[in-house]
């Protein structure tokens, strides 16, 4: 009996805490159905226009398809750079390695605002401001520390002398990548390249400097749409990603564990 | 082939690595030079902006909420993860998929969504209001205070105390708790004195991150903050975009990006002893 009171507690804490994660989020669901163009909660009434505004309205729907266009490029080009990099650390191996990882590890750590506003500066001189190339580049510079650590985890536990068993073999460097290497990473690549297009996707702070009203990203519209009036068309676009991303995570991690009990 | 494969082995390795560092140059690197240059060079060359800086008023309180924010949303933090990483260290295989979508979902849906929600939930006439108002409590004003982002920030950081917190817990072995309990040691001393020191390392990894991420917020200080809640990266954004002025907004961006690599510098050390500690034969 002794035992059982702390894990009571600890198991009542975790369900608290669980709830205080998930349930703020939950909140738009019911918000996204209102009837008033209104977002106090418990909302009144049921339409579903915001749904159909989001849909059918080019400055929501356009910046859905620009964001997509951008963390799809995102995610190909931050993959393979990435991808690349991480492949290059491990090999150094030792202080150099190290070195360049960190490195390339650092945009995570450098407070957004500061980085837009230094990035700002250098694309109005170059006239990248409100361009493709100006979001793939600076979303791709975002993107390149998860990339470099999913495949730096999945390389770490990769044995190497499998492809020093396949060059023994007669195997050009080339030909031991694409069939030994490659396959066996692949799992730190797919995850490094979800990274990379969710990291796009969501990215607000550059974007909100280097954005132009001709070409903006969703979350930019998301912002300025909450800056500007109580909007439930947000709360419609917050639930889709929400099930989305929800759907995404619940099969990988599910994928996952049979992948790992196989 | 390569006539001299030798040096072609060593240096292969770097060049892979070229691609993202010119990214890294051309995006982050130059960039950020522009913004040190600026603040030393607009309007004059000279620390003018610096000295306006530190001789201004708001600046300074402004400089001081941020760290303290910073500070309490890291404390609330630690205080949260804890248990909660604790519980995920010991559950079973199914529970434990369950706590973690429950950190996953809202690390992966969008901060500005998650942001909205909290917009909903704190307003005068928010859900908490309505709460504290029938179970008999007075209004208490969330949105546009310190209160208010604090408790937006703590869910949004949560994720990024518990997954290194849980690194390290997972790594503990818990049967020497078990030894220390069959040694005598009350359960709550063989707490305090084996458990926590072990897991300190997952302690400061966490509180390190929360609280750089936590320096250079934006979105989350911006739409549930007020006047009294500004932090360094709201004025920072004012300087630039609504007063033009790049060299005082730089030299604040100087300030933010010091402060961020100094925690950096004198945490890192703490956050290392991890691998001295599983590693024991250093």
């Amino acid at each position: 009996m002794k035992l059982n009171l702390p894990r009571l507690l600890l198991g009542l804490t975790c369900l608290l805490i669980a709830i205080w994660l998930v349930a703020p989020t939950l909140v738009i669901i019911p918000m996204s159905f209102a009837g008033k163009k209104s977002l106090v909660f418990p909302p009144q009434g049921f339409s579903l226009q915001w749904y159909e505004n989001f849909f059918t309205n080019p400055q929501w729907f356009g910046s859905l398809i620009v964001s997509a266009k951008v963390a799809v490029m995102v995610a190909v080009v931050a993959t393979v750079i990435g991808t690349m990099a991480a492949i290059g650390i491990e090999r150094l191996k030792g202080r150099a390695g190290g070195v360049i990882r960190a490195i390339l590890i650092t945009p995570m750590i450098v407070p957004g605002v500061v980085l837009a506003v230094g990035i700002y500066a250098v694309y109005l001189d170059m006239r990248l401001v409100g361009t493709w190339t100006g979001y793939v580049l600076a979303h791709t510079l975002l993107a390149i520390p998860f990339v470099v650590i999913a495949v730096g985890a999945n390389l770490a536990v990769f044995d190497q002398r499998l492809e020093t068993a396949a060059a023994s073999l007669g195997a050009s460097r080339l030909t031991t990548f694409f069939t030994i290497t490659l396959p066996l990473i692949l799992p730190g690549i797919l995850s490094g390249a979800l990274f990379a297009f969710v990291t796009s996707f969501d990215e607000v702070i550059v974007s909100l400097f280097i954005t132009s009203p001709e070409l903006k990203t969703l979350p930019v519209q998301i912002f300025s749409s909450m800056t500007r009036d109580a909007d439930p068309t947000v709360a419609a676009v917050g639930s889709l990603i929400f099930l989305a991303t929800s759907l995404i995570i619940g099969l990988g991690l599910i994928f996952g564990m049979r992948g790992r009990r196989a | 082939m390569s006539s001299n494969p030798a040096p072609r082995a060593s240096r292969g390795p770097l060049y892979l690595t070229l691609p993202a560092l010119t990214v890294l140059v051309l995006v982050m690197a130059v960039p950020l030079g522009v913004i040190v240059l600026r603040s030393f060079m607009e309007p004059e060359p000279g620390l003018a902006n610096y000295v306006w800086f530190f001789q201004t008023k708001v600046n300074i309180t402004v400089l001081l909420r941020t760290f303290s924010i910073a500070f309490w949303v890291t404390v609330c933090c630690v205080l949260v993860a804890y248990p909660y990483a604790f519980a995920m260290s010991v559950a079973g295989p199914r529970l434990r998929l369950v706590l973690i979508m429950c950190v996953l979902v809202p690390f992966w849906v969008s901060g500005v969504v998650r942001t909205l929600a909290w917009v909903i939930l704190l307003q005068d006439s928010g859900v908490i209001n309505r709460i504290l108002l029938s179970l008999g409590f007075e209004k208490v004003r969330l949105i546009r205070t310190q209160l208010g982002v604090t408790i937006g920030m703590t869910q949004v950081l949560l994720p990024f105390m518990i997954m290194p917190l849980y690194a390290v817990m997972r790594g503990i072995d818990l049967r020497l708790l078990q030894a220390a309990r069959s040694l005598g040691a009350h359960p709550v001393k063989s707490f305090f004195q084996i458990y926590l020191p072990l897991s300190l390392p997952g302690v400061f990894a966490g509180a390190t991150i929360v609280f750089i991420l936590a320096l250079g917020f934006y979105i989350t200080p911006l739409l549930l903050g007020g006047p009294q809640s500004t932090m360094l990266s709201t004025l920072i954004q004012q300087q630039v975009l609504s007063l033009l002025n790049w060299g005082r907004g730089g030299a604040m961006g100087v300030v933010l990006l010091i402060a961020t690599f100094g925690i950096l510098a004198i945490a890192s050390p703490f956050m290392r002893r991890k691998y001295q500690m599983s590693g024991g034969s250093r």
